[in-house]
């Protein structure tokens, strides 16, 4: 009798409490938390009460995104995310950077962790279809494969044999497989989980090759080498690899502000205006830039922000070419070639779609 | 007939009641968690479940003690890594205990040096953090060692270089079937006839050479087979190539330095363990082997050890666990191991819910199985009272 009344006691406490935990499950998604909140519209507003834009970095990759000596974040990826910044809170400073491992970067975002993944990330499908959306690519990338000069290699194919550093958690893991199938199938991963570890091992000379992006090899051969001139870089595969920003899934106004804040840059370039020229530039009688600038209003509120947005982040970033210049091309110590980058009109994959 | 009001006041029944609220308190706790993460994920737009274990892998593992090609799966990739961890796991827990063992002896020498050394070795890896240990021995390899090109090789067919320790690979050539059933045989035979032998000479008293009389007779047969079937043993050397050393057997500056870490590591806390299971025997156990004539090696591994093994052995199964968790950081010199390969999935799947569950489960079937057999091994040797 006792032992029948002690089961029913505890079937009946958990039946309680389970039904009590499923409307609580159910509220979540109106709860929002500090930092994520999914509803339509959501983000928005949950950046704007925080007061800041939190986006995910690297852990450091000099021109996309690392802190200079004064402990201010620089780089191409960091200033999409100021972009954003200064377009939804008025200030590219509203932003707070969170430096994320290869691994953790999609997990950040999902859970809600980061706002936005301006972080060399490649776009692909599994990625896409696993609770984030990609908006444009910010770089157009490949993998490149770096080694030192005095191997005498300059091609994927006559590495067979070699021992090449992998870092996971990224596209150059499945680029390094598709070699080994292909081309080279003598290839030996040595594998490491961190990026400092994976350049380490190759510059102690662990490794004959690098594999990553060619922007990331830029920037180690930048920043890491001795002698950068001892060391060359070439495509591992000649496939195009689209760094791209990205967000959560579920919350589309604020895919489509991230998305048209970096047009924005574009579109400045298109149209010739830069930072300097900004301020003349609202006088102009030319409908498509005083449409542009919101001196003819319309896109801003589309968008659920004020009319002055695109002013502003033109005005505190300059145009997609700056931008580039500054932090990967000419004026930076990696001297990217624009390559690819260039906008459509002068031959490159960059399109500035239209603003109205 | 009992009312309601004699059962409140009945102790048994109040400790019951009790006891299912708590449980329903934690089934309900962790009912909630699960529904909740489910719905999370649902609304982040996140597919669920264990399919993707089917999917193709397509990243490399460096190394690996089961085979494994990217074209693999999922799934197979996570037993390839729990291989190795395994494999890592097991090798480290001897030796380790071994060291210990003999870590702990000079710990208890008389001589200064001896004991003042150990002490210092004790100290030093008790007092730095287990990956930082890690990351010393793999610069030690990486930078220490000479390139591969310019390896060090003191015999034909060693090579020590950064790129790891080459050595040559015995290789048998011929038909090895018949040899490897007569090895498999003289194995069972050997130890059915050293098992048989103890129990004769537990009953009777009267040594006997039956072990022996096995092992001499299944090493004849092993060289009887070897002739007539015309084996032979050829040896595959390591070649320095244009990159790489080619054939041979090789071990990787990875396992290496995660190897030496976590055995050295190991063995300064299972040194102390065994050190303080021997203290724990009483000095009278000394003094009574002494006084019957036996050599002090003798005293302690017939009298000593056997009665510290059951002080020792409840800490080791703790240590031995330690030993199969830190083997997770390995992914710091990038050794591959299950966490690595965890890691690496989550990152090309998102499905992290599934896969820390799936490091999770493995972990615990790990620690759980190390314990089982331990406390079957500490109730074989605890003490019978009679």
């Amino acid at each position: 009798m006792r032992g029948i009344s002690k089961r029913l006691l505890a079937g009946l406490c958990l039946l309680a409490l389970t039904a009590c935990g499923q409307p609580a499950a159910e509220k979540k998604p109106a709860a929002g938390g500090p930092v994520g909140g999914n509803a339509a519209g959501g983000t928005l507003k949950a950046v704007r009460d925080r007061g800041y834009v939190s986006c995910g970095a690297s852990t450091g990759t000099v021109g996309f995104g690392a802190p200079d000596s004064h402990g201010y974040w620089r780089g191409l990826d960091v200033e999409t995310c100021r972009a954003v910044a200064a377009a939804v809170l008025g200030d590219k400073d509203k932003v707070r950077f969170v430096p994320l491992t290869g691994q953790q970067r999609l997990t950040a975002l999902q859970s809600g962790e980061i706002d936005i993944l301006p972080r060399t990330t490649t776009w692909t499908l599994s990625r896409d279809a696993n609770g984030v959306n990609f908006t444009l690519p910010n770089y157009y990338d490949y993998d490149g494969i770096m080694v030192r000069k005095d191997r005498g290699v300059s091609s994927s194919r006559e590495l067979d044999g070699a021992s090449v550093c992998v870092q996971t958690g990224s596209t150059t893991e499945v680029t390094f497989t598709n070699l080994v199938a292909s081309v080279a199938p003598n290839l030996k991963a040595v594998i490491f989980d961190s990026t400092q570890a994976t350049r380490q091992a190759f510059f102690s000379g662990r490794c004959d090759a690098l594999i990553t992006d060619a922007s990331g090899l830029a920037s180690v051969r930048a920043t890491m080498a001795s002698n950068p001139e001892d060391f060359i870089i070439f495509p591992a595969d000649g496939k195009l690899s689209p760094l791209t920003p990205a967000v959560r899934h579920g919350d589309d106004q604020w895919f489509d502000i991230v998305k048209w804040s970096f047009q924005a840059l574009l579109m400045a370039e298109e149209l010739g205006i830069n930072q300097a020229n900004i301020d003349e530039m609202r006088n102009s009688q030319d409908p498509t830039i005083r449409r542009f600038l919101g001196v003819e209003p319309g896109n801003g509120a589309a968008l659920g922000l004020d009319e002055e947005w695109t002013y502003r982040i033109v005005k505190q970033l300059g145009n997609y070419g700056e931008m580039f210049d500054r932090n990967v091309g000419a004026g930076s110590p990696l001297k990217l070639d624009r390559g690819l980058n260039r906008l459509f009109r002068d031959g490159g994959l960059m399109v500035p779609m239209a603003f109205n | 007939m009992t009312n309601l009001s004699t059962l409140l006041h009945d102790t048994r029944t109040r400790q019951i009641a009790l006891q299912a609220l708590l449980l329903a308190l934690v089934a309900g706790g962790v009912g909630w968690l699960i529904l909740n993460t489910v719905s999370n994920l649902d609304e982040r737009g996140i597919t669920g479940g264990f399919s993707f274990l089917d999917r193709a892998a397509r990243f490399p593992i460096a190394e690996s003690i089961i085979a494994y090609r990217p074209t693999d799966s999922f799934g197979w990739a996570f037993l390839v890594g729990l291989g190795n961890t395994l494999f890592l796991a097991v090798t480290v827990a001897l030796a380790a205990t071994l060291l210990g063992l003999g870590v702990a002896l000079a710990r208890r020498s008389a001589h200064p040096l001896t004991s003042g050394a150990a002490t210092v070795y004790v100290e030093a890896m008790r007092n730095t953090p287990l990956v930082v240990q890690l990351l010393f021995w793999y610069a030690l390899v990486t930078l220490g060692l000479p390139n591969i090109h310019a390896a060090f090789t003191p015999i034909d067919g060693v090579i020590l270089a950064d790129r790891g320790l080459y050595l040559p690979r015995p290789v048998m050539v011929g038909d090895k079937g018949p040899f490897l059933a007569a090895l498999v045989l003289g194995l069972v035979a050997v130890g059915a006839a050293w098992r048989y032998g103890r129990v004769q000479r537990l009953r009777t008293g009267i040594p006997n050479r039956y072990g022996r009389i096995a092992i001499l007779s299944t090493l004849l047969l092993l060289g009887l087979v070897w002739v007539t079937t015309g084996l032979t043993l050829s040896l595959d050397r390591p070649v320095i190539g244009r990159f790489n050393a080619t054939g041979g057997m090789g071990l990787s500056p990875e396992f290496t330095a995660v190897f030496a870490g976590l055995l050295l590591y190991s063995a300064a806390f299972i040194g102390e363990i065994i050190r303080g299971g021997i203290d724990a025997v009483d000095r009278g156990q000394w003094e009574a082997g002494r006084a019957l004539g036996l050599e002090e090696g003798n005293i302690l591994r017939l009298i000593v050890i056997p009665q510290a093994l059951r002080v020792i052995i409840p800490p080791m199964t703790s240590q031995y666990i330690n030993i199969t968790k830190n083997t997770t950081l390995a992914l710091a010199v990038g050794y591959p191991d299950i966490a690595l390969v965890a890691a690496t999935t989550i990152n090309q799947t998102g499905q992290a819910v599934e896969g820390i569950l799936i490091l999770m489960l493995v972990f615990l079937t790990l620690s759980i199985t190390a314990s089982l057999f331990m406390n079957w091994y500490n109730r074989r040797i605890a003490l019978v009272t009679r």
